[in-house]
C-alpha cells in the first residue's frame, strides 16, 4: 500500500443511529457502551458506531458481516439513501453529509451506481430502458443514452435482449441488467450491495469472474457489500469486516485469514477452504541444492549425495532453470565416462508460478514425488514445494 | 336520574358555518355552478346529438378493442334493451353526471392521493376525513348542496363527487406505498428528484392500483347520481324517482334495469382498460 494511490473515498468517524434521540445514544456510545445495553436503555438503535476507512480509486472494496452487522446502512449512508448521524464522507472534496438536497442529487449522478440485491429493475420498463434509466435522469439526450446503454448492456453479454423486458430473464440476467444499468450511468464509483446472493451458487461463480474481468479492464472503484467470506474472498482487493455496526479488521484476504484480529473474524474464517487463499510462495522453501549446467556428472552426483537427494534441478549461472536431473540417469552418466550433463536433463516436472493457490498443486505431485519447481516470469528458479510443506502450511493456518 | 346536561347545539354550528360558507362564497360557488353547469349540458347535447345506432357503435368498438368480442356483444344487447324500453335519453343524461362527476372527482384525488402517499402527516390526517366522507349517510350531502348550488344537476354533482371521491385518493397512496422499498430507492440511488421519481417509477407502477380505484369511484357515482334525483338531477334516478310517486313497480324496475345495464358495461370496461394497462 504505497502512499502514492490515490483516496478516492475517506470515512471518518460514520456513526448512524436509528431512533428519534440519536444524541442520548451517541453520548453512552461515547462512555463505552455497547449497542445491545444502548438499545435497552434507550431505546436507540446503534447502528454503525465511529466507521473511519478509505476507499482507494480503483480498488474493490469488500465489506463484509453478518446480517445486523451494519453493512447495508454503511454502503446507504455512503449515498444517503440512509441519512447519517454524525461524522464525514468525503469523495473529491465534497463532504457528502454536509450537501443541500440539490448538491446531493448532483453527487449521486455523477460519482455514484448502485446494484441491488434484489435486481430492483424496473417491471414496467424494457431492458434497454432500464440500462438508461441513470442517462435519462441526468438529461442526456436520446441518441447519446441509447448509444451507451447499449454499449453497457454488451458488456456484460446481453446483447440482442435490448427489447425484453426484465420479466423474461432469469435471475442471473436480471442482475446483469442491473450492472448494465450501474456501467452505462458511468459514474466514478460503484456500489453493490449483496449483488449475487440472491442467484444460484453456479451463475453466482460466474458473476464473480465476470465482475473481476470487468473490474480489471475498467479499474472502476467498487464498494461490494457480502455476507459470504468465500465471495469476499474471491473478490476484494480488501476486506472490511463489521460486526455490530463496528470495524473489526481491515485488510486483505491473507491478513485477515492468517492474522485475525479476534476470535469473531478466526470464527468467520473457519469454515474457509484454505488451500485455495494460501499458494505456493507460501509452502515454497529455498532450494537446498542446484546442479548447474557446466557440471559434470560426478558434481552432480556428489551434490545429491551429500544432501541426501534422488533428483536435483540444473539451473544456468544466472539461476535461470534448464530442467531436472534424476540420480540414476546421473549415475548412468558417469559410468559410461560423459564428461557434460547436457543432453541428460528432463523437461518432465511441475513447475509454477509463486502465486499459484495451493489447491492446484495436490494434483502435480506425480508418482515419481519430485518437488514442484517455483519460478518467476524470468524462468528463474524462486525456491521449491514438497508435499509435506502444503499440508504444513494448511495445518498451520487451520490452527489460527 | 335526571341530570340536566345541556345538549350540544352540534347541528346549530354546522348550519351556522354552512350559512356562512353560502352567503360569503356565494360568488364562488356560482362560478362553479356555471361551468359545471356549461359543461354538462354540452356533453349531454354532444351525446344527444349522435344518432342512438352511432353511439352503440361507438361502445361496442370500445369494448371489442379493450375487453373483446364478448363484451362488445352484451354491450350492445343492454343498450338496445335500453333504447327499446324508451329510457335511452335518462340513460344518457345519467352517463354525463357519472362521467363529469368521476372526472372532477380523479382530478382532485390523484393529488391529494400522491401527496398522502409521500407525506405521513398529511396521510394521518386525511385518512379520518375519508372515513367520513364514505361514512356518512350519503343523502347528508344533498342537503347543504341545495343551499350552494341550489336544485339541479350541478348539486347532484357536488354530493357525487365527495361521496365517490374516497376510494380514488385511497387507492392511489396504496398504489404509491406499495412500489417496492428498493425500486424507490434504485431511483433515488441514481439521482432522481422527486418529480422524476413519481413520474418514471411511482405513478407507472401503481398505475394497475390507481384505475382499481377509479373503477370503485365510478360505480359509487352512478349509484349517487340516482340517489340524486331527490334534489332533480335527471336521468334514470329521475325515472325510478318518478315510479315511486306514482306507486308503479313496473316503471321503477325497468329503470333500475337499465342502471344495472349501466353499471356493469362501465365496470366492464374500466377492469379491461385496468388489465391492459398491467399486461403492457
Amino acid at each position: 500500500m504505497s502512499e502514492t494511490e490515490n483516496i478516492k473515498i475517506q470515512v471518518r468517524g460514520l456513526s448512524k443511529v436509528f431512533g428519534s434521540h440519536p444524541r442520548k445514544a451517541l453520548e453512552l456510545r461515547d462512555k463505552g457502551k455497547k449497542r445491545a445495553e444502548i438499545l435497552e436503555k434507550t431505546g436507540q438503535t446503534l447502528g454503525l458506531s465511529n466507521i473511519s476507512f478509505d476507499v482507494k480509486e480503483g480498488e474493490l472494496l469488500v465489506i463484509m458481516g453478518l446480517s445486523g452487522s451494519g453493512k447495508s446502512t454503511l454502503i446507504r449512508c455512503l449515498n444517503r439513501l440512509i441519512e447519517p448521524t454524525e461524522g464525514d464522507i468525503v469523495i473529491d472534496d465534497e463532504n457528502i453529509p454536509k450537501l443541500s438536497e440539490k448538491e446531493l442529487l448532483e453527487c449521486r449522478r455523477r460519482h455514484f451506481s448502485m446494484v441491488f440485491q434484489h435486481f430492483a429493475l424496473f417491471p414496467h420498463r424494457t431492458v434497454q430502458a432500464n440500462a438508461e434509466f441513470g442517462l435519462e435522469i441526468r438529461g442526456f439526450d436520446k441518441a447519446e443514452r441509447a448509444k451507451k446503454a447499449r454499449e453497457a448492456l454488451h458488456q456484460v453479454g446481453l446483447e440482442g435482449w435490448e427489447d425484453s423486458m426484465p420479466s423474461q430473464l432469469s435471475g442471473g440476467m436480471q442482475q446483469r441488467v442491473g450492472l448494465a444499468r450501474a456501467l452505462a450511468n458511468d459514474s466514478t464509483v460503484l456500489l453493490m450491495d449483496e449483488a449475487f446472493s440472491a442467484l444460484d451458487p453456479l451463475i453466482r461463480k460466474d458473476m464473480q469472474q465476470e465482475l473481476l474481468e470487468l473490474q480489471h479492464r475498467m479499474k472502476k472503484t467498487t464498494i461490494f457489500i457480502t455476507h459470504d467470506l468465500d465471495e469476499a474472498l474471491a473478490l476484494a482487493d480488501r476486506i472490511i469486516l463489521l460486526k455490530d455496526g463496528e470495524i473489526v479488521q481491515i485488510g486483505t484476504a491473507e491478513d485477515i485469514l492468517t492474522h485475525p484480529a479476534d476470535d469473531y473474524v478466526a470464527r468467520f474464517t473457519e469454515g474457509v477452504d484454505m488451500s485455495r487463499i494460501l499458494n505456493a510462495r507460501h509452502a515454497m522453501r529455498p532450494v537446498r541444492a542446484v546442479a548447474r549446467n557446466d557440471d559434470g556428472p560426478r558434481t552432480v552426483l556428489r551434490k545429491l549425495s551429500e544432501n541426501g537427494l534422488d533428483s536435483i534441478y540444473v539451473t544456468d549461472r544466472q539461476r535461470k532453470l534448464l530442467g531436472l536431473l534424476e540420480a540414476d540417469v546421473a549415475d548412468r552418466a558417469a559410468r559410461e565416462g560423459q564428461q557434460s550433463i547436457e543432453g541428460l536433463i528432463s523437461d518432465d516436472f511441475p513447475k509454477v508460478g509463486p502465486d499459484e493457490p495451493l489447491h492446484n498443486l495436490f494434483a502435480m505431485f506425480g508418482d515419481k514425488s519430485f518437488p514442484i519447481a517455483v519460478v518467476d516470469d524470468d524462468q528463474r528458479l524462486l525456491g521449491v514445494v514438497v508435499k509435506g510443506a502444503v499440508l504444513a502450511q494448511l495445518a498451520e493456518a487451520g490452527e489460527h | 336520574m335526571a341530570i340536566d346536561i345541556p345538549r350540544l347545539p352540534l347541528g346549530d354550528w354546522i348550519e351556522t358555518g354552512l350559512d356562512y360558507l353560502t352567503s360569503e362564497f356565494s360568488g364562488v360557488t356560482r362560478g362553479i355552478s356555471r361551468i359545471t353547469q356549461t359543461g354538462i349540458s354540452a356533453l349531454n347535447d354532444a351525446l344527444m346529438w349522435l344518432p342512438e345506432w352511432a353511439l352503440m357503435a361507438i361502445i361496442a368498438l370500445l369494448c371489442w378493442r379493450l375487453a373483446g368480442i364478448r363484451l362488445a356483444i352484451g354491450a350492445v344487447l343492454g343498450l338496445l334493451l335500453i333504447w327499446n324500453m324508451g329510457l335511452w335519453f335518462p340513460m344518457i343524461e345519467t352517463l354525463t353526471l357519472v362521467v363529469i362527476a368521476t372526472l372532477v372527482a380523479v382530478v382532485i384525488a390523484l393529488p391529494v392521493g400522491i401527496f398522502a402517499a409521500v407525506s405521513d402527516k398529511f396521510y394521518s390526517v386525511i385518512m379520518p376525513v375519508l372515513d367520513f366522507m364514505q361514512t356518512m349517510p350519503a343523502f347528508v350531502y344533498l342537503i347543504p348542496a341545495i343551499p350552494f348550488f341550489g336544485i339541479g344537476s350541478v348539486s347532484a354533482i357536488f354530493a357525487t363527487v365527495i361521496f365517490s371521491m374516497p376510494p380514488a385518493i385511497r387507492f392511489t397512496t396504496l398504489g404509491i406505498r406499495q412500489v417496492p422499498t428498493e425500486l424507490v430507492e434504485a431511483a433515488d440511488a441514481f439521482g432522481s428528484t422527486r418529480g422524476q421519481k413519481l413520474l418514471k417509477v411511482q405513478l407507472p407502477l401503481s398505475l394497475p392500483t390507481i384505475m382499481a380505484g377509479i373503477n370503485q369511484t365510478i360505480m359509487l357515482a352512478l349509484s349517487m347520481v340516482v340517489i340524486a334525483a331527490m334534489i332533480g338531477a335527471d336521468g334514470l334516478g329521475n325515472e325510478v324517482w318518478k315510479a315511486i310517486q306514482r306507486l308503479r313497480p313496473g316503471d321503477g324496475f325497468e329503470a333500475g334495469i337499465a342502471v344495472v345495464i349501466l353499471a356493469m358495461l362501465l365496470d366492464r370496461l374500466t377492469q379491461a382498460f385496468r388489465k391492459t394497462k398491467k399486461t403492457q
